[in-house]
């Protein structure tokens, strides 16, 4: 249990897949510059990751792995090669089935996540979040708590972002600077305050 | 047949600095910034993603006419992830060490925005020989801000270039120190946010929208 919650902890925090790893920095810079719609996307991403890093796991180890098609006589075979398309197929269907869900079933969820989730479908941090799982070779719980911690650690820092973006706006900022210049600076002063928690452990 | 080359040198050199993909259409820089520590897997990565991008675009633009547009997506998707399929075994086959560097973000090239944008912007529109150099000049582009952002980061985080130490020991003697900043996370950030004002402050480019 506590390993459990060491690794949501490194996951939101020293490993956060966007200040760390870089992931998911395109809606990142184009969605962070109203409090709302980052928060929108934000529990959309956490959603998404916490639904298809637990689902792409499955898939991996029944299907794709090295001796993972024992169970059906091809105990040799080794498929791995098909994980980025695989892993992109099943993050776009789930995506669209899940937006179907939502619609269908909490009118007033969709009219807050709905806009965003067809974004999500080509967000990096979403397909990264899988393709780590792979390689650090996480059991299945462990898949489901890394990519809620995955998806928690990107909120927190577009939220934050998106909230000092709007104080920056009053500042008075180089020309050269303004706009998506300052945006990376802010990021990198971000992403070191994230690191100082590098050394917790629980 | 002259006037056709020198149409296609523009698209390369308007991908390369003009409209630069990375600082100038906000595209991409996913990948772009986890694989700057060292050179050598930035230039791969630069060359991974330029070859991607060329071929995808030849590949997408030829099949334009069959493509239904309302599954378009999932067919560039397809197309792109083919190829980064094929780009990653080469690597794992003929450069083991630099695919494990790599690692995840080979993979990562497939929700490049840089690819699907120049797919979605161009290759759906143009001729397929036109969209592959405009993937050329736009490849090359990410990978003129990918390596002078690992350059700056391996000479300045560990004093090397391509691995091969140039910070001679006399400056380490009389007190200089390397940036140990620069080789983690945030140090790319800061480069590419002075990257961005350094070329917004040179003469000649079009001015990004805030």
């Amino acid at each position: 249990m506590g390993d459990l919650f060491n690794l949501f902890i490194n996951s939101v925090f020293i490993g956060n897949i966007l200040l760390a790893y870089f992931l998911g920095m395109c809606s990142f810079i184009a969605v962070s510059k109203n409090i709302e719609t980052a928060t929108g996307l934000g529990f959309a991403v956490i959603f998404v990751l916490t639904v298809t890093s637990p689902v792409n796991w499955i898939i991996y180890h029944t299907l794709l792995g090295p001796g993972a098609l024992s169970w059906a006589g091809f105990g040799d075979m080794d498929l791995s090669f098909l994980k980025f398309i695989t892993f992109i197929a099943v993050i776009a269907a789930l995506v669209q089935a899940l937006e179907m869900i939502i619609d269908k079933y909490s009118p007033l969820l969709y009219a807050s996540l709905g806009v965003f989730l067809p974004l999500i479908a080509v967000n990096c941090a979403i397909l990264g979040t899988s393709l780590f799982m792979v390689e650090r070779n996480y059991t299945f719980i462990e898949s489901i708590i890394f990519g809620a911690g995955s998806g928690t650690g990107w909120m927190l820092a577009i939220v934050s972002m998106a909230a000092i973006r709007k104080k920056i706006k009053y500042a008075d900022v180089p020309k050269g600077l303004d706009g998506f210049g300052i945006t990376m600076i802010v990021a990198g002063l971000m992403a070191m305050t994230f690191m100082m928690f590098s050394g917790i452990t629980l | 047949m002259s006037q056709e080359n020198t149409n296609y040198l523009e698209i390369v050199t308007k991908g390369i600095w003009k409209e630069n993909p990375v600082a100038y259409q906000v595209l991409g820089i996913c990948s772009a910034l986890a694989v700057t520590v060292k050179m050598s897997t930035a230039i791969v990565m630069g060359i991974a993603l330029t070859l991607v991008t060329a071929f995808s675009g030849l590949l997408i633009s030829s099949l334009r006419k069959r493509i239904p547009s309302n599954i378009r997506i999932i067919a560039e998707l397809a197309i792109i992830a083919s190829m980064v399929i094929v780009i990653d075994q080469v690597l794992k086959a003929f450069f083991y060490d630099i695919s494990k560097q790599l690692s995840i973000f080979v993979g990562l090239i497939i929700t490049n925005c840089i690819v699907l944008g120049r797919a979605e912007a161009f290759a759906l529109a143009n001729k397929p020989l036109a969209s592959f150099f405009d993937g050329i000049g736009n490849g090359l582009g990410y990978s003129l801000v990918l390596v002078s952002v690992a350059f700056l980061r391996e000479l300045l985080g560990s004093g090397k270039f391509f691995g091969f130490t140039i910070i001679p020991q006399a400056a380490y003697d009389i007190g200089y120190q390397n940036m140990g900043l620069m080789v983690l996370a945030p140090g790319a950030f800061f480069i590419i946010g002075l990257l961005v004002w350094l070329k917004n402050s040179l003469p000649g480019i079009s001015k990004e929208e805030r």
